[in-house]
């Protein structure tokens, strides 16, 4: 039930925006969101973005699973 | 940019239980308490994956799963009335009333009941089809209670007055502190629901470690994201230093999503709610507000439902599933009378439940 996948964002209208899921395109809610921009990733659930994903903190966790592979 | 496809590297998969094989010492066991994190776990094959002594048990965060019997049986009763549309999530629909009925049931014999992805789209149903109520079954924890509030608001905005929601929201924290209290299980580490969080955020949860020194990380969803959240743990266990780790931080941040908080209070308040498996538990519940009464299903519609005469009906266990005290396979009707076709109990009926994870990835 607390299924929520990331989406990129390609317009904003208002409170709305249309965002990509891989390929699949829905109209979503930025009301929680209100800060993000078209391009970036954001969590959706039930047709709602609840976060805003920090391409930085993604960033981070890969580079650091890429140290480990490395090892 | 993919920047998900490096979360589904399997040589990182391979590489991170190397080292948790390598860091294991004594006995272990982890409770992941997110339905979602169930089903992610049993996909990936997690638990056949992890060292041998690291034992996963599934907590109460499947919502379908630890709805009251009584509140199923009120979802069922609305259906049957009159000018009247349920709006409901997919999972609700085989989910068995206390006589064998479901909502399913309920729509064969003529009651109008619509699958929804989002409340969203409820409030377009009442819109369309102004001379019904339109009512929505708001199950779900802190992730999508938000959602629902924020539907009441819109409603309010937009003048709707044929929208009703039938809350039985329920709040994760005082579940987990409720698990514990019963001291029925002994656990080692608590793996941290990543979407509830991103609502409530970290902080919301230092009272595990605080207050009952239990070891505690968050995680998201794909299979390097748990193995993280459990390598965590593992390590918090080893270092004897119970902790709130935030593995999941592409998404949680240590206050939540405040505006989802205040939109979630806006419109309910806490309230006791009733849990399968785990009884009433005080304010881990979210009942609308007088202010918006209007909007409630409960108060609207006048319907008195008896307390279930059998409390644990066809003797299924979800009751003790939810509570880790059984794995589904120890319940006599598992797999052989009941299957995701024809479920039993609601453990069965959504794909979060224990029972329909170990079926539905044959885990044995
Ligand atoms: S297998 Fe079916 S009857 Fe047994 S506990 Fe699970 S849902 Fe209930």
């Amino acid at each position: 039930m607390c299924v929520a996948v990331p989406a990129k964002i390609v317009s904003i209208s208002g409170e709305e925006a249309m965002v990509d899921f891989g390929g699949l395109f829905r109209t979503i809610s930025l009301l929680f969101t209100p800060e993000a921009q078209v391009e970036d990733y954001v969590i959706v659930h039930a047709g709602y973005a609840i976060s805003l994903l920090t391409e930085e903190e993604a960033l981070e966790t890969i580079s650091l699973l890429d140290k480990l592979e490395q090892k | 940019m993919n920047l998900m496809a490096k979360y589904k590297d399997p040589s990182l998969f391979r590489y991170i239980i190397k080292n948790m094989s390598d860091l294991s010492v004594q006995p272990l066991t982890f409770m992941e308490f997110c339905g979602t994190h169930t089903q992610a776990i049993f996909k990936h094959s997690i638990r056949k994956l992890l060292p041998k002594n690291i034992k996963m048990l599934s907590g109460p965060g499947c919502p379908v799963c630890v709805t009251d019997q009584k509140e199923i049986d009120h979802s069922i009763a609305l259906s049957h009335l009159q000018g009247v549309i349920i709006a409901t999530f997919g999972d609700f629909l085989k989910v068995p009333g206390s006589d064998g009925s479901n909502l399913q049931k309920a729509r064969a014999q003529g009651a109008d009941i619509r699958v929804v992805y989002s409340p969203l789209d409820a409030i377009q149903i009442a819109q369309k089809n102004k001379e019904k109520k339109v009512i929505f079954l708001g199950i779900g924890f802190e992730t999508t209670a938000p959602i629902v509030a924020a539907s009441i608001l819109k409603a309010v905005k937009e003048n709707i007055s044929n929208y009703y929601v039938f809350s039985m929201h329920k709040l994760t924290p005082p579940a987990t502190k409720a698990i514990l209290n019963l001291g029925e299980i002994k656990l080692d580490g608590i793996l941290g629901p990543g979407h509830v969080s991103t609502i409530i955020g970290s902080l919301a949860w230092e009272f595990l470690p605080s207050i009952y020194n239990m070891p505690f990380a968050i995680s998201g969803f794909e299979a390097i994201d748990i193995l993280k959240g459990l390598e965590s743990l593992l390590k918090q266990c080893i270092d004897k230093k119970p902790q709130v780790i935030n593995t999941y931080s592409r998404s949680v941040k240590p206050e939540g999503n405040t505006r989802a908080i205040n939109t979630m209070f806006e419109v309910f308040y806490e309230d006791v709610a009733h849990w399968r498996g785990l009884g009433a538990i005080p304010n881990s519940g979210l009942s609308i507000k007088s202010s918006y009464r209007e909007f409630d299903a409960k108060h609207q519609f006048d319907i008195e439902i008896p307390d279930s005469k059998v409390l644990y009906s066809y003797g299924c266990q979800c009751h003790e599933v939810i509570r880790g005290l059984i794995e589904p396979p120890e319940c006599r009707y598992y797999k052989n009378i009941c299957t995701p076709d024809n479920p039993l109990g609601a453990c069965m009926v959504s794909s979060e439940g224990a029972c329909s994870a170990y079926y539905l990835y044959s885990y044995e």
